[in-house]
């Protein structure tokens, strides 16, 4: 096994103060969110019932948080153990990730106190996309905290009950394999029903396909760059050789999502759409625009070698990735007219405030606990 | 290694030739089209009939105790702009040009009835994870449970005529939208907006009654007199009726057949869309998502099938990993 361990120093850094003035600003609104209802801090409205705190903080938040869904998977069940020392950070940003997309859920939906309706069987809708992705995702956010114990246990050295766990890790690494293929497809379903109001340029019976090749794209690109990022942020050693045959893998889901997202638009008619100059093909453009850098960047084995091409080229994926998410939820989705829909400063704030509280936790972890891989420094 | 290399090479082999073959079916896979409820109550709304009083909303108001909702300072008139959390009925109206003839497009107007279709095949009742949507099975009525609520909105998302409405303002916010008056139906009453009407632009009745009542109209010669049912028709109805000249009508039923067919249809003399009613297919978009998650997730085998290869493949892993050792 790999010598995971924690890199020890102070807590109470610049750094830290920031992202926590920028929560407790977050909580003030959610705060205001729960004493007076959401529509006194968001700009959500009939027209537009999702807002960013779904767009942004659980489908596209969820998806940032694959990189322990893309790092099981290739580890793991492609049986790959060179990728294990990528294995336990990104596990750490997933457990955040998803768990903050839960917190986002409980703020943005209005009857929250009745959220375990979902899962009594008198209740619970078969049939409905919705009920699929909260069970996944409830459950995965359960199958995350079990796969990150060891750490935790290795820590406070419970070695019985790491013992334990160890000979059932199985079982959840398998189902934290499965839960997210699931959920994060259905992410795509789910925008179908949406039907006519939702622009053709992202309405297709292949969106659960997209959106799963979404969560793989991204979740590499994430673990690439919190790698390269976390290796000049707290100066250990970079692990290029492994992001390079990680940019391969990543390369060739890029190439079929490219393939069948911009065939799809073209067979059914509507790529000239794209060319109208409206906000909303504008946005289609972007996208694409963003994905394609980052296809031709990986394109030649020669730029997976470099870190700064490697940075780049994940951060144009996580950018395209994220836009194309984004795009499905909020900017192709137009209910008709006289509906507007821009995200207010309360609202931001939660989001802000939410994402702040997950680069928090991030680094008080991989202070005090064993996450990140020391075996190069070693 | 090799061994491993080949069972890399061996998964994503077959996965990709299971995404060749399964992708475009499970992207064209659809569900079944749904029948109409065996006692479905609806309601005709005649443009051609309505002269824009507004009795139907106010009475709506009443029987469901709905707030006004005014745009005027002094709180005078109930004034609602569009369906929203205190208004689940509405008349609208079309304008163009000088607005001088009703029912025409051209310099002309024309009102409109807005309110829940009550859908054949309702997407919100899809949508909902915990079943706070329902359709009856008799009467077809889709009626809210705040009950099971949760608050998530997707039924917001998935109505193709936007009627689900959220109370915003609310701590413990509520979906509202017309649910047919079931109140009324055990106290021996029917859809207020209906009994309210004095001119018969809104009936109630029987579904399959109003399909042939509808069709009857769309046949009517333009200006010639005819008989028109007020309030409701079907069983329990007085029979009353009214004599005026049959309007020029756009011959197209809202709602025979769009997204499956709807409870609640309509009837104008000027295009449907130009009143603010989506030009729909026939098939509700229910359908399509409903048709790929059942294509995936019938009775769970593929996700079980996946699951135990997952555990076969780490296992086999781990085993190996260890003999290294």
């Amino acid at each position: 096994m790999e010598n995971n361990r924690p890199l020890g120093g102070r807590i109470l850094t610049g750094p830290f103060l920031f992202f926590l003035t920028i929560f407790l600003i977050g909580a003030y609104f959610s705060a205001k969110r729960f004493m007076y209802g959401i529509g006194a801090v968001s700009n959500m409205n009939d027209g537009y019932p999702w807002g960013i705190w779904i767009a942004l903080d659980v489908v596209v938040g969820t998806a940032l948080a694959c990189g322990g869904y893309t790092m099981a998977l290739l580890t793991y069940a492609f049986n790959r153990m060179e990728y294990h020392p990528l294995v336990r950070p990104a596990l750490l940003t997933s457990l955040f990730g998803y768990s903050l997309a839960g917190i986002s859920v409980m703020i943005d939906i209005g009857r929250y106190w009745q959220a375990y309706n979902i899962i009594l069987p008198w209740f619970s809708n078969l049939h409905s996309v919705m009920f699929e992705v909260a069970v996944c995702i409830g459950a995965y956010c359960l199958v995350l905290w079990i796969e990150f114990a060891p750490t935790v246990l290795e820590k406070v050295k419970a070695d019985q009950l790491l013992k334990k766990l160890n000979r059932v890790l199985l079982v959840f690494i398998a189902l934290g394999i499965l839960l997210p293929t699931m959920h994060q497809s259905s992410l795509g379903t789910m925008m179908l029903m949406a039907g006519y109001k939702l622009s053709p340029l992202w309405r297709t019976g292949f969106l659960p396909l997209l959106f799963l090749l979404t969560a793989l794209i991204i979740g590499f690109a994430v673990v690439i760059y919190e790698s390269l990022f976390a290796s000049v942020a707290f100066r250990l050693p970079q692990e290029t050789p492994l992001l390079s045959k990680l940019a391969t893998v990543t390369f060739w889901c890029l190439l079929l999502f490219m393939v069948v997202r911009i065939e799809d638009v073209n067979l059914r008619g509507y790529l000239p759409l794209a060319f109208d100059g409206s906000l909303v093909s504008n946005m289609f453009l972007l996208e694409n625009g963003f994905l394609l850098t980052g296809l031709f960047l990986l394109m030649y084995p020669r730029n997976r070698q470099e870190p700064k091409l490697l940075f780049l080229a994940a951060t144009a994926l996580l950018l395209g990735g994220a836009l194309y998410r984004f795009n499905t939820y909020i900017t192709g989705y137009d209910p008709g007219t006289g509906w507007l829909y821009f995200p207010s400063v309360g609202e931001l704030c939660i989001t802000f405030g939410i994402v702040s509280l997950e680069i928090l936790g991030y680094m008080w972890c991989v202070k005090r606990l064993p996450v990140l891989s020391a075996h190069q420094t070693a | 290694m090799s061994m491993k290399r080949r069972d890399f090479i061996k998964l994503s082999a077959s996965s990709g030739l299971l995404l060749a073959a399964a992708g475009p079916s499970v992207a064209l896979a659809r569900s079944e089209k749904k029948a109409l409820p065996p006692e479905a109550m609806g309601i005709l709304y005649d443009s051609t009939l309505c002269i824009g009083c507004q009795a139907c909303m106010s009475g709506c108001k009443e029987a469901n105790d709905m707030p006004v909702e005014s745009f005027d300072p002094m709180k005078r008139w109930d004034t609602p702009q569009d369906l929203s959390a205190s208004t689940l009925n509405i008349i609208k109206r079309y304008t163009d040009g000088d607005a001088s003839v009703k029912d025409r497009e051209q310099d002309g107007y024309a009102f409109i009835k807005r309110q829940c279709l009550h859908c054949v095949d309702p997407a919100c009742v899809s949508a909902c994870p915990v079943s706070a949507l329902r359709k009856d099975p008799l009467s077809g009525v889709v009626s809210y449970h705040k009950e099971a609520c949760i608050g998530c909105r997707y039924c917001q998302i998935a109505c193709p005529f936007n009627v689900p409405k959220f109370q915003w303002a609310s701590t413990t916010p509520e979906i509202v939208k017309c649910q047919l008056c079931r109140h009324l139906i055990p106290k021996g009453g029917y859809a207020a907006c209906c009994s309210s009407c004095p001119t018969g632009a809104s009936i109630y009745g029987p579904v399959e009654e109003l399909l042939a009542e509808a069709k009857r109209r769309l046949l009517l010669e333009p200006g010639g007199y005819a008989d028109f049912p007020l309030n409701r028709i079907g069983p329990g109805a007085g029979g009353r009726t009214t004599s005026r000249p049959a309007g020029r009508y756009t011959q197209h039923l809202y709602g025979e057949n769009e997204v499956g067919g709807t409870q609640v249809m309509f009837l104008a003399g000027v295009p449907f869309t130009k009143l603010g009613l989506p030009e729909l297919p026939d098939e509700a978009f229910v359908r399509l998502a409903d048709g790929i998650q059942y294509a995936i997730y019938k009775g769970m085998a593929y996700p079980l099938a996946l699951l135990g290869a997952l555990i076969y493949m780490i296992r086999k892993g781990a085993g190996e990993a260890e003999t290294k050792e």
